[in-house]
Order: C-alpha cells, then sequence, then structure tokens
C-alpha cells in the first residue's frame, strides 16, 4: 500500500463536479480531505490518497482527464 | 549558535521538532523554522554579527545551523552597489543593486543550499537530491563535492547541453527525465518520499528557505544598520520574496535597525507570473501556469509560496508586477550598460520591472530602493545574445576600421588625435 498528499486544483466548470468522491467510488482508493478552499468561481483541495500505488496512478490519470490540475502538495519541485 | 527552536505549521500552527519534514501531518501545510526570539534579543547584537566571516554564515544565529558546521563554499556578503547610472535612467534618486551574481556558482541559491546541505550533513543523509533546470543544479552539485556526499540531479530531458555542464563537472549522477513539466514535478516527489535522500528543497525546504534571509540582513549591515524603503525582488515559487521579508521584519524585532515598514514588490516575466495574475485579480488563490517565457529560473507555475508572498505584498503596501520576454531582454541590456553588472533573465525581469512600476508611479523617486539581481548572466546568454549589435568586422588597417566605425549608427565619434 501507498500513500500520495497531492492538491487538486479545480477550475470553474468542474467546481459542481463530485470528483472526489467518484474517485473513491471507481477506484480502489481512500481519499482522505486535509484542507480545502472551493468557492462558486474556482477551488482547490489538498489530500492524502492511499492505495496500491499503481490504482493512485490510475486515479490521480482519471482525475487529470476530467480536467482538474494534480500536483505535488508542496507546489513545484523543478526550480530553476 | 543557532536560536532555532522548532518547526511550526504556517497554516494551522502545529509545533514539530527540527526534524527533516516539510509539511504538517495534520494539515499538510508548509512547516517553517522558528526561533527563540528572546533569546536572541538578550545575545545578538550588531557587533557580534560585524566579529563574524564575511559570508552568510555571520548571521548564523538568525539561521538554524551553527556556522562551525557549515557547508560553505564562500557564499554571501555579496556587493551592494550604489547604481546612480541605473537610478538616473530610470528617474529614481537612490537606486541600490544587491549583486547576488558573485556567488560561488553564480546565483543566491549558494545561499539556500549552503544550509540545507549543512544541515542535510547534521541529520546524517549521504546522498543529495534536486530537480531543476539550472541556477539550483549546480549549487547542489558544487556543495556535495565540497561536503563529500553523493549528489542526484534531476533534469528535464529537452535542457540545452551547455546547461548540464555547470552541474556536471562537480560529478553528480545527472538523470535526464523525458517526460512534461508537471511529470519531472510528480515523480520527483513520489521518488523523495521512496529514497532516504535530502531533497533540498523537499524534505529539507523549512531549512533550505531559512537561507534567502541573509539577503536581507546583508542589505541592512550594507545600508549601515539601515531597511530599504522598497525591495524588488524575482518571484518564483515566492520563497525567495517572502524570507527577504522575513529577514527584514526580524533585523527590527531584535532592534538591530529601526522599522521603516519596507514596502515589498515582486516581479515575474509574462509568460509564467501566477502570482502577479493573482495580485491583479486582488486574490489570494494563484492559478497554476504552465510556463512560457525566457526566464526560465523563475518558471515556476504552481509556486508553493504564492499566497504566503501575496499576503506579504499586501501587508507590506508592495506592488506586483509582469513584463514581457522582450522588456527582460532590455533590462538585462539596461543594467549592463548603465552598472557593469551582466544579469540572467531573473535580473532583466527585476530591472524591466521596476522600469514599469515607475513609469506607472509605483515608486516614489526618492525612496531608497533596493533591486535583487540573483544570478548571472552567462548562464542564460543565449536569451540576451541576439538583441545585440555584432562585432564590428575590419581588415587590419585604419581605412577599415574607420570606415567600418562610420557605418555604425551611435558607435564612437573617429575624432583623431
Amino acid at each position: 500500500m501507498a500513500k500520495q498528499r497531492v492538491k487538486f486544483t479545480f477550475p470553474q466548470e468542474m467546481i459542481k463536479e463530485p470528483v472526489i468522491w467518484r474517485l473513491g467510488r471507481d477506484f480502489d482508493l481512500v481519499t482522505n480531505i486535509r484542507r480545502a478552499d472551493v468557492t462558486e468561481d474556482r477551488g482547490w483541495v489538498v489530500l492524502e490518497l492511499d492505495g496500491e500505488m499503481d490504482e493512485i496512478e490510475r486515479g490521480v490519470r482519471w482525475v487529470v482527464e476530467q480536467g482538474v490540475r494534480v500536483d505535488p502538495v508542496a507546489g513545484d519541485i523543478v526550480e530553476g | 549558535m543557532s536560536f532555532a527552536k522548532n518547526l511550526r505549521c504556517r497554516e494551522c500552527g502545529r509545533v514539530y521538532p527540527l526534524d527533516p519534514m516539510h509539511v504538517c501531518e495534520f494539515c499538510f501545510g508548509p512547516l517553517e523554522v522558528f526561533y527563540d526570539y528572546e533569546a536572541l534579543g538578550r545575545t545578538l547584537t550588531r557587533e557580534r554579527i560585524e566579529r563574524g566571516p564575511l559570508s552568510m554564515w555571520r548571521y548564523a544565529d538568525l539561521l538554524p545551523c551553527a556556522a562551525e558546521s557549515a557547508v560553505d563554499i564562500g557564499t554571501g556578503f555579496t556587493p551592494l552597489v550604489r547604481a546612480a547610472r541605473l537610478g538616473r535612467t530610470l528617474g529614481l534618486e537612490r537606486l541600490y543593486v544587491k549583486n547576488d551574481c558573485q556567488n560561488p556558482t553564480w546565483s543566491f541559491k549558494d545561499r539556500v543550499v549552503s544550509l540545507a546541505v549543512t544541515k542535510a550533513r547534521e541529520f546524517e543523509f549521504d546522498t543529495l537530491a534536486c530537480a531543476s533546470t539550472g541556477n539550483l543544479a549546480n549549487s547542489v552539485a558544487a556543495h556535495a563535492a565540497r561536503a563529500g556526499l553523493d549528489a542526484v540531479v534531476f533534469v528535464p530531458s529537452d535542457l540545452e547541453q551547455g546547461k548540464l555542464i555547470g552541474s556536471a563537472v562537480y560529478g553528480p549522477t545527472l538523470v535526464a527525465v523525458d517526460g512534461s513539466y508537471d511529470q519531472v514535478n510528480r515523480l520527483c516527489s513520489e521518488l523523495s518520499d521512496k529514497y532516504p535522500w535530502a531533497f533540498v528543497n523537499i524534505n529539507m525546504r523549512p531549512y533550505y528557505a531559512e537561507g534567502s534571509k541573509t539577503l536581507a540582513y546583508e542589505v541592512c549591515e550594507q545600508l549601515g544598520w539601515r531597511a530599504p524603503d522598497h525591495c524588488i525582488v524575482p518571484l518564483a515559487s515566492g520563497s525567495l520574496y517572502t524570507k527577504i521579508y522575513k529577514g527584514l521584519k526580524e533585523m527590527a524585532w531584535l532592534g538591530l535597525v529601526e522599522w521603516r515598514a519596507t514596502r515589498m514588490s515582486g516581479a515575474q516575466a509574462l509568460g509564467c507570473s501566477p502570482i502577479v495574475e493573482a495580485w491583479e485579480r486582488q486574490s489570494f488563490n494563484i492559478k497554476p501556469q504552465k510556463p512560457n517565457t525566457i526566464a526560465k529560473s523563475l518558471a515556476i507555475g504552481n509556486p508553493a509560496d504564492g499566497y504566503h508572498a501575496l499576503k506579504a505584498m499586501s501587508q507590506s503596501g508592495g506592488h506586483g508586477v509582469a513584463v514581457t520576454d522582450d522588456e527582460v531582454v532590455e533590462g538585462i541590456r539596461l543594467l549592463a550598460e548603465t552598472e557593469g553588472i551582466f544579469a540572467e533573465t531573473a535580473g532583466g525581469v527585476v530591472v524591466a520591472g521596476l522600469r514599469r512600476m515607475v513609469q506607472e508611479g509605483r515608486v516614489d523617486p526618492g525612496e531608497l530602493v533596493v533591486a535583487f539581481i540573483t544570478g548571472a548572466g552567462l548562464k542564460t546568454q543565449e536569451a540576451v545574445a541576439p538583441a545585440l549589435q555584432p562585432a564590428l568586422a575590419v581588415q587590419p588597417t585604419i581605412a577599415s576600421f574607420e570606415e567600418a566605425l562610420s557605418e555604425r549608427a551611435g558607435a564612437l565619434p573617429a575624432t583623431r588625435k
């Protein structure tokens, strides 16, 4: 089992979609929200994903395909 | 000695020991080093600092490691130059340039890496790691060599060959990752969970980031123990900017300078300006961007400290400015042609941003302004090369020389003795 800490950033058109609920239902993952800020026109959620590494990768790929940006919780790692 | 007391979460305030960790276990917020300011206030004086080495380590009391254990390749105490000619050109009476090009690997990253590596050795890591497109990689590789540690440096596979040499020469393991910028980010984040390495800007980040405060301390001391009225700083992750502000506040808390309510302004390149974009929307919410600019050392589309930079900008009465790539090149040339300082693209961003802010009336001409120039231009020659005049090609005769000279508008007047 693995854990991954990620930040989802939702564009306006995705705010009303239950992405995290579907991630937990359609994939074998436990989602654990730690911090979030969501308004009517944008939102971000910091959460931990718990599951097999392959399943985490499959789930994250699906989230990205929905139009949600997925980043490491610490922001960009690659620096100039 | 170090007066570092603990790590604190910047979001929820939870306290942790001074361990190799970077996010709060509770809310995943970023951790920051907190000091025993009461003890510092009783101990630290201008004279104590002035007795220290002429390097960033003269401020060791304000850092999370002791000077005796420092992995130091000669970083810091770089020149603060009175930039009278650039100031006149821009319309500023009291402009200074903090020239951090003069660090051992030619950028301010030596400050943060020196701290991260010192702390990594204290924690008994045997391998340093980072992901970088330039300055950070150079500095990590150099410090690893000095400390006798292994280094693993991740770079995007499309990085120009010339950029690899400044890291490769120190003998690290260079890893070229074939993937998008976001994929490289995710890979390195995952590797940092899997391998027992000191990733300087991940698990060492709370310590690493503190190194940037030394820029503020030096500027205050070099101004004769006085804080600037206005700072203009390049913005990438936002860490440098927030730490300079923290350094200025600490100087005042400890009575080393008078509090001058220094205004903190930040500059980005328009092609990657998530912090300035949020500033212009009057929002504290950063929208991540895909970088597309020649200012690659600032190309952080999802800045870790963006929110805190926006808070500092707002609290201090500063401003956020974004400039085009053409303006960046003009900024590099302007600094070089007026002050003899060849900066990398981040320096061009700062000079061009300052020029724009003066034009918009956002800087008082009489303010004591410090522009932070954080890296040397030899690393990014390709950015400025197309804008420079080619050499005059002449035959080895006076006639040929004078003919070529007369053909070039704006060249030297060919007045004979």
